[in-house]
């Protein structure tokens, strides 16, 4: 039979397939054990700034003064959405999640007449969105996770929206982004970072780790450029996070889309073998009755 | 009698930089320098680039850390320094800062609008403030 050797073929590619995605499988397992090691150490950086921010609001009487950054431009009729993904596919629908929900936000605050721009951290997120929405792409930022979550594309950024923020480009800044959850489940989240939500500071939760009761912190230089300087920081450190959940989620959705792999391609080389044992014996079969046959008529 | 301590502080974004009980530490404050030392009247201040010093109570220094700027929060046992960068001086190489300097230069240079020549600035502030460190350091 022809095909004995098309089967063979194709067994061998199907194996050299597998042995790729079992070594992405791999790969992708130790970077997120790194990402998640790296989630756990900056996670008192985030404590300690949510703390400083809660202690210094409990202090602040009224919002009058606040900086823009936290008290809002006073409109909200241009919205810029910050949208993470990663630069290389192959991690199941980490990427299309991300770009399905922006689809969604992007519709829905176009129906209520708002302007909306976007800003893009991930070569597959610009990709799926420059088709429909081309016009709206502020930039798009490629290789900010290469090697791994580092702090200084996140400080850059922040930089880089704030500038944007004061010039009055935009009025609300919401990023969207794959929160880790384990690696099998990422959930998408979408959090609005400017003006920063004051509910989202537990202003209560000084409580635990404040100094004695009614002993207010003294601060210096004074409340209000103490909260100029710590609003700009307290964003870079939210897109910090955001990006770290972001990268640990690629990870994680690649390491289970490249196990499916695996194991799919080592079904598909069991069913492949089976047939091409099977035409196997059929052929020899086939050549065992015509000799006989043969050796029958001479007889 | 058993010297006080209090536990002292310095958290990065990435990693918990050092977390030690320390007897003196003194604080490149925004305002000034100040020390702390054990039962300080809770503060919360932001800092300048600048060299945080871990002192013994006889004022010898046990370690300088050099931080771009962040901020710190003092309550009667505790000092917890949040700074987006923060080196052991010893670590920091005369090249590096040098480099560092001269780009914050350039980029200072080119700064056109009004919040990229703070942030510019700033960076030139705190490369100086690393050169000066080390300098410091070196004598």
């Amino acid at each position: 039979m022809a095909n004995l050797k098309t089967l063979r073929n194709r067994i061998a590619s199907v194996k050299s397939t597998q042995k790729i995605t079992s070594a992405m499988k791999m790969i992708a397992a130790t970077k997120l054990r790194r990402a998640q090691a790296a989630a756990e150490e900056g996670r008192p950086y985030a404590d300690g700034m949510e703390r400083m921010l809660g202690g210094l609001l409990a202090s602040m009487p009224s919002l009058d003064n606040a900086p823009k950054l936290l008290a809002g431009t006073g409109s909200d009729g241009k919205h810029l959405i910050l949208v993470v993904t990663g630069d290389r596919g192959l991690c199941g629908a980490f990427n299309s999640n991300v770009v399905r929900e922006t689809k969604r936000r992007i519709i829905d605050l176009q129906h209520q007449g708002k302007q909306v721009r976007l800003l893009i951290v991930g070569r597959k997120g610009a990709d799926a969105l420059r088709r429909e929405y081309s016009s709206l792409i502020v930039d798009v930022i490629e290789q900010a996770m290469r090697y791994g979550a580092k702090f200084d594309p996140a400080r850059e950024l922040g930089r880089r929206l704030n500038t944007l923020y004061q010039e009055g480009e935009f009025d609300v800044c919401t990023v969207i982004y794959n929160t880790f959850r384990s690696a099998i489940s990422q959930v998408v989240t979408a959090r609005q970072i400017i003006p920063f939500p004051r509910e989202d500071v537990p202003v209560a939760a000084a409580g635990g780790e404040a100094p004695m009761e009614g002993a207010a912190y003294e601060m210096e230089p004074d409340e209000e450029e103490l909260l100029a300087e710590l609003l700009p920081a307290n964003l870079s450190m939210q897109i910090f996070r955001a990006l770290s959940e972001s990268y640990a989620s690629e990870q994680g959705a690649r390491m289970t889309a490249m196990d499916n792999a695996t194991r799919n391609a080592g079904d598909m080389i069991n069913r492949l073998t089976l047939t091409y044992n099977r035409s196997r014996q059929a052929a020899i079969t086939t050549e065992l009755i015509e000799i006989i046959s043969g050796a029958n008529a001479i007889a | 009698m058993a010297e006080e301590t209090f536990l002292f502080e310095i958290i990065t974004p990435t990693q918990a930089m050092l977390s030690q009980q320390a007897e003196l530490v003194i604080i490149p404050g925004a305002a000034g320098n100040f020390g702390v030392l054990p039962h300080h009247s809770p503060l919360l201040s932001s800092l300048r680039p600048g060299t945080i010093e871990i002192r013994e109570r006889g004022l010898k220094v046990l370690r300088q850390i050099f931080v771009e700027g962040g901020f710190c929060e003092v309550t009667p046992d505790r000092c917890t320094v949040l700074a987006e960068e923060a080196l052991d001086v010893k670590e920091i190489s005369r090249d590096v800062a040098e480099e560092r300097l001269k780009r914050a230069h350039d980029s200072l240079m080119v700064a056109g609008a009004f919040n990229v020549r703070i942030a510019a600035e700033r960076d030139v502030r705190a490369a100086e403030a690393m050169l000066a460190a080390i300098e410091q350091l070196e004598h």
